[in-house]
């Protein structure tokens, strides 16, 4: 891609206390990549986000992030007993631009109203947020990042607990706005989702491997990434990642 | 009495409103903590005869310095940190009243006195709840945020620590206004009840607030009421009177969400 990258980590490493929960850590993000983050449960994504999100500061290497970050959090971490609609919750992505004493008003809602019905929720815009489904719930997020403004977005585990049809939607709505040019990291679990995307970025406590995942994904790559994990499915050359248990 | 209903109704608009964020951001047993650590601060106050509000101020300055500087202590979680501190000031508290040159009155402090204020009370009652309305105004959109998703409220420009902070400011000051006619022990059931109530029975933050607001004027009322008529205490009359909404909202509650899911179905139907 020519255009110059929004995300670059240099021998980045990044942890709680002083003490590095990943390090080594080198890659670079493209506008319109997508990018898909591989690792076992305490292998280091969420460290790595959170310090995308600059609320970890590096403890060595260097971390350039040269645009407006967005999270979509996994949705179970949002309060779904919250008296708030998915107008109200997309709104919120305005908030960082509005000073301290004022709340989202009508020209936000209309962003958010505008941002909602791009991921196909326009209709359900007065719905309470935690009556919808999952698959909406994450939509939702997703438009309160668009409200952000965000060219970067990071979504943890978004699938995780999503059905078939909510799944073929998401991830065509994540196409989408990596065709318009926003660069997109996706913390999954799904081998077989990783490979329709732009990169990989392995990670267990380090960075195992980065790059197109054609050449990136192979056994030696996914052993060193998920350790024992790691199992042949019966009857066939396809091998599968035990699903990470989720609390 | 008309002097006890402005008292009633400034309680309840700041009860109310704060109460919403009280029940949302789970900060019940901050509250009654709160509450009960000025009680020292109101002592002094009626010891050397001045307006409660000259030591109900420096006490909840005083015990909020005490819970964040016990919390720093390592192993202490805040949950202890707020019970050793309140216990202490509270202990404290009746050690002063129960000297032999405390004056009477305190039946007041521990219990309020709905009836009893002066205009200048209420003077000063109703600014603070005008500062505490305007704060929650302009605070609005951060601490809807900050309560819905705490991972991800600062990335949105809502710092939890500092919206919680502030929310905490604005609880003190409300205690302190409320604390004058509920008394000591019972302010709590303004932050907790109508809120509480109002959560069951709406899906909103904004109606959730006006209902809120309007429950707790309502059992101001009442409780003022019993205690004309009934020869009650008035702080009392007004705590069981919360009590009383909020334990007919529950079966109102379920009503309501039931019907709404039926709606819900309805339109999943037609739809």
């Amino acid at each position: 891609m020519r255009s110059e990258p929004l995300i670059v980590a240099s021998g980045l490493a990044v942890g709680y206390d002083g003490e590095a929960a990943i390090s080594g850590v080198d890659f670079s993000l493209a506008p319109g990549e997508r990018m898909a983050l591989l690792g076992p449960n305490g292998g280091g994504k969420t460290t790595l986000l959170q310090a995308l999100l600059g609320e970890l500061r590096p403890l060595a290497g260097e971390l350039r992030v040269g645009a407006r970050c967005a999270t979509v959090p996994q949705t179970e971490r949002s309060r779904l007993d919250y008296p708030v609609s998915a107008l109200d919750v997309a709104a919120m992505g305005a908030l960082s631009r509005l000073p301290w004493w004022r709340r989202p008003g009508r020209r936000e809602r209309e962003a958010a109203m505008e941002a909602l019905r791009k991921v196909g929720l326009g209709d359900l815009a007065g719905e309470t947020f935690g009556k919808l489904s999952g698959g909406r719930r994450q939509r939702v997020l997703i438009a309160r990042s668009l409200v952000q403004d965000a060219e970067i977005l990071l979504l943890d585990e978004p699938f995780s607990g999503l059905d078939r049809p909510s799944s073929e939607a998401l991830e065509e709505l994540i196409d989408t706005l990596a065709g318009e040019g926003r660069a997109v990291m996706i913390a999954t679990h799904d081998l077989e989702q990783a490979r329709r995307w732009d990169s990989v970025l392995c990670l267990n406590r380090g960075q195992v491997a980065v790059g197109p995942p054609e050449q990136v994904l192979d056994l030696a790559v996914l052993e060193a990434t998920y350790g024992g994990a790691i199992v042949q499915l019966p009857g066939s050359s396809a091998r599968a990642i035990l699903p990470p248990h989720h609390h | 009495m008309r002097r006890a209903m402005v008292e009633v109704t400034l309680i309840g608009v700041a009860g109310g409103a704060l109460g919403c964020w009280v029940v949302l951001y789970r900060l019940s047993y901050a509250a009654e903590s709160l509450a009960h650590s000025i009680f020292p601060g109101l002592v002094i106050a009626v010891l050397a005869g001045v307006p409660l509000l000259v030591g109900a101020i420096p006490g909840i300055i005083v015990a909020a310095l005490a819970i964040a500087a016990a919390s720093r202590i390592p192993d202490v979680t805040r949950e202890v940190a707020i019970g050793v501190v309140v216990t202490t000031l509270f202990g404290l508290g009746v050690l002063l009243a129960l000297s032999p040159e405390s004056p009477p009155g305190l039946g007041e402090i521990l219990f309020g006195d709905v009836l009893g204020p002066t205009d200048a009370d209420l003077a000063a009652a109703g600014v603070l709840v005008a500062a505490v309305t305007a704060g929650l105004i302009a605070l609005h959109g951060r601490l809807l945020t900050g309560g819905f998703d705490p991972g991800a409220a600062r990335a949105l420009g809502a710092s939890p620590g500092t919206t919680e902070a502030a929310l905490l400011v604005l609880l003190a000051l409300a205690i302190v206004v409320a604390v004058q006619g509920l008394g000591n022990l019972l302010v709590v059931a303004v932050f907790v009840g109508p809120a509480a109530a109002a959560r069951g029975l709406t899906e909103r933050i904004a109606p959730m607030i006006a209902l809120a607001i309007a429950l707790a004027v309502l059992a101001g009322f009442a409780g003022l009421y019993l205690s004309y008529y009934a020869g009650t205490a008035g702080g009392a009359s007004v705590a069981l009177a919360i009590v009383a909404i909020y334990l007919l909202s529950l079966p109102l509650g379920r009503l309501v969400g039931a019907g709404r899911e039926k709606r819900v179905e309805a339109e999943a139907t037609i739809g």
